[in-house]
């Protein structure tokens, strides 16, 4: 019998609408496999097979008494990362603060999952409030790259793309504020989209910056991440900055792509990514993926965009701003932990040790790092100059964009870095965001869909692909022509060490 | 650009409401000195004439009918809390011993 847990989306949601193959049983093989080699990836913080399970029955009861598919991925399961809200079933976001939270109520990305018919395997790890590029700063401890267990498999959503990249779900979801869908896809040679800012709710996503952070589709194809990019997306009321606009046509667009044309695009490469501190073995792999894309037809000039250099600082002024203020919340008074209440401390003194104790090192770094930068003194020279740096990042892309229709980069300067490697150097850390971060600033959206393996590592490299805002359709045309012609990666995932099949 | 010394580290750590350790302070604040020298940066291209950028979308504020929606009930927003009395979080008490 085929394996289930190496089929994409697309063709278990084939199989499951002909009743090839029961949802019940798709999901079943993903939970075993989940079992089999969670230990090893830890990829899960929380793994709800009963309630997946039973989603799943709902869907193989409804296509036995002859309904139509609820959704075109309706009983196919997915991985959803641990900071969108999930009734009824923990979620944590990789902190202490909410290690015992159960939710009262569900995120509208997790809605219209349950809507589509999805069931939803487990809830994934990721750095602590999405703060992180490695996944090292969740309070339980990191997940492994399935492509080389000592090694990072990126971050925040780290959980998310590897549960990917070691078959133990077909689908997941993300969020990305400076790269923490993207990066994560590059490093484990899976696809990651951040779609454009408001595309898909915010209602239930534990905000960590807001005017950044989008939730967004993961999978190992490009055409299966548009199949749940438009199972998410949409207008929703709940979130004040959804946009008010149909969802683009990312299905068709794939399905456009996968014909291998691009007779007719126009593709920018952003000048400004490569050279120093540039990995050479990515860098080959991106020269060799602009070849590719020339030889499908598109036409290949370079763009400069001067401030795309400012984007990092900008970034790390901004994000530990909106951080500081939304972190707020978490004061121990009306859910999450609190510590030291033995009547002897103040409500000020237990929220202070119990924000002491509920928090790692990066989420306080960066709420410090906020206050400071929003402090009257300081306002001016850091919030305010990087709110200028984002205009001009904004100008940058609208230049380039009234000559291409896409720009491409590498996703990440680097292939996926060691464990341990760089948790004591933030700055170092913070390098792994430098080409994802300008889409975060201007809102639009970006792709990663892997280009190959480094030649000096054989780790896997990724293509960023960006588009204007609301034109999201045209990644998934450009990624999925790309994706063609350069061949699966996943396939050349090494079987797991020290795991019985 | 200003060096953050460990009282400015530990005064931010009061306005955030973090009771960091002596040890972190050290730690933080060479970490935060050297991520503000780099983040600095934005000031070499911020000029007078650029006007500042908060959100990606323009935002406008948003009406709906003013219509009765279901909330969360008593018991579920109490679920979460560490501590509930009488139907009501429960708080430690606002004021020092000094007060």
């Amino acid at each position: 019998m085929t394996d289930l847990t190496r089929l994409s989306a697309a063709e278990l949601a084939e199989k499951i609408h002909a009743r090839e193959v029961s949802s019940a049983e798709v999901t079943q093989a993903h939970l075993d496999r989940i079992g089999q080699v969670d230990d090893f990836v830890h990829a899960f913080l929380h793994v709800d097979a009963e309630g997946a399970l039973a989603a799943a029955r709902a869907v193989d009861s409804a296509l036995a008494d002859g309904q139509a598919p609820v959704s075109p991925i309706a009983g196919v399961p997915l991985a959803l990362k641990d900071v969108l809200t999930t009734e009824g079933v923990p979620t944590t976001c990789g902190s202490k603060t909410l290690e015992h939270w159960i939710p009262p109520y569900d995120a509208t990305v997790t809605r219209k999952l349950r809507e589509a018919g999805v069931p939803i395997l487990g809830k994934t790890n990721m750095d602590e409030f999405a703060m992180g590029s490695s996944t090292e700063n969740s309070a339980f401890g990191p997940t492994h790259n399935p492509w080389d267990h000592a090694r990072i498999p990126g971050g925040s959503g780290g959980g998310s793309a590897a549960s990917l990249a070691a078959f133990e779900a077909p689908l997941a979801i993300g969020t990305d504020t400076g790269g923490s869908i993207r990066q994560p896809g590059a490093v484990t040679g899976t696809v990651g989209v951040k779609p454009t800012y408001g595309g898909v709710s915010r209602y239930g996503l534990v905000a960590f910056s807001s005017s950044l952070d989008q939730a967004g589709p993961c999978a190992r194809t490009v055409l299966d991440a548009a199949l749940l990019h438009e199972v998410i997306g949409g207008w929703d009321p709940l979130d004040s900055t959804s946009i008010d606009a149909p969802v683009p046509p990312v299905v068709a667009a794939a399905r456009e792509g996968l014909r291998g044309d691009l007779t007719g695009v126009k593709v920018g490469v952003v000048k400004e990514f490569s050279g120093e501190g540039y990995q050479g073995g990515v860098q080959r792999s991106f020269e060799g993926a602009v070849e590719q894309l020339k030889a499908l037809g598109a036409e290949v000039v370079e763009v400069s965009c001067p401030n795309f250099v400012y984007a990092l600082p900008a970034y790390y002024l901004i994000a530990p701003s909106e951080c500081s203020s939304n972190l707020a919340r978490f004061d121990a008074m009306r859910y999450g932990l609190r510590v030291a209440d033995d009547g002897s401390h103040s409500a000020e003194e237990v929220m202070s040790l119990t924000r002491e104790a509920g928090f790692g090192p990066e989420v306080k770094r960066r709420i410090m790092l906020g206050t400071y930068a929003l402090s009257s003194g300081y306002y001016d020279a850091y919030y305010g100059s990087a709110q200028k740096v984002r205009t001009l990042i904004s100008r940058d892309f609208e230049a380039a964009f009234e000559k291409v229709d896409v720009l491409v980069s590498p996703t990440t300067p680097t292939t996926a870095f060691k464990i341990g490697e760089r948790v004591d150097d933030p700055m170092a850390m913070y390098l792994a965001d430098l080409c994802t971060i300008p889409s975060n600033l201007a809102g639009n959206a970006a792709m990663s869909v892997p280009s190959g393996l480094s030649d000096e590592d054989g780790l896997p490299v990724g293509l960023q692909i960006m588009a204007p805002a609301l034109a999201d359709d045209r990644l998934y045309r450009v990624g999925a022509a790309y994706e063609v012609a350069r061949g699966s990666i996943t396939d050349r995932v090494p079987e797991l060490k020290g795991v019985s099949a | 650009m200003p060096n953050i010394s460990r009282d400015e580290v530990a005064h931010l750590a009061k306005l955030a409401r973090l009771a960091v350790t002596d040890d972190e302070l050290n730690v933080f604040a060479g970490q935060l000195d050297q991520i503000l020298d780099a983040v600095a940066k934005v000031s070499e291209v911020a000029a007078d004439d650029v006007p500042p950028t908060s959100h990606a979308v323009p935002l406008t504020n948003v009406f709906r009918e003013d219509v009765i929606r279901p909330g969360l009930t008593q018991q579920q927003a109490l679920a979460g809390a560490p501590a509930a009395e009488d139907g009501r979080f429960r708080v430690p008490r606002i004021l020092g011993e000094e007060q």
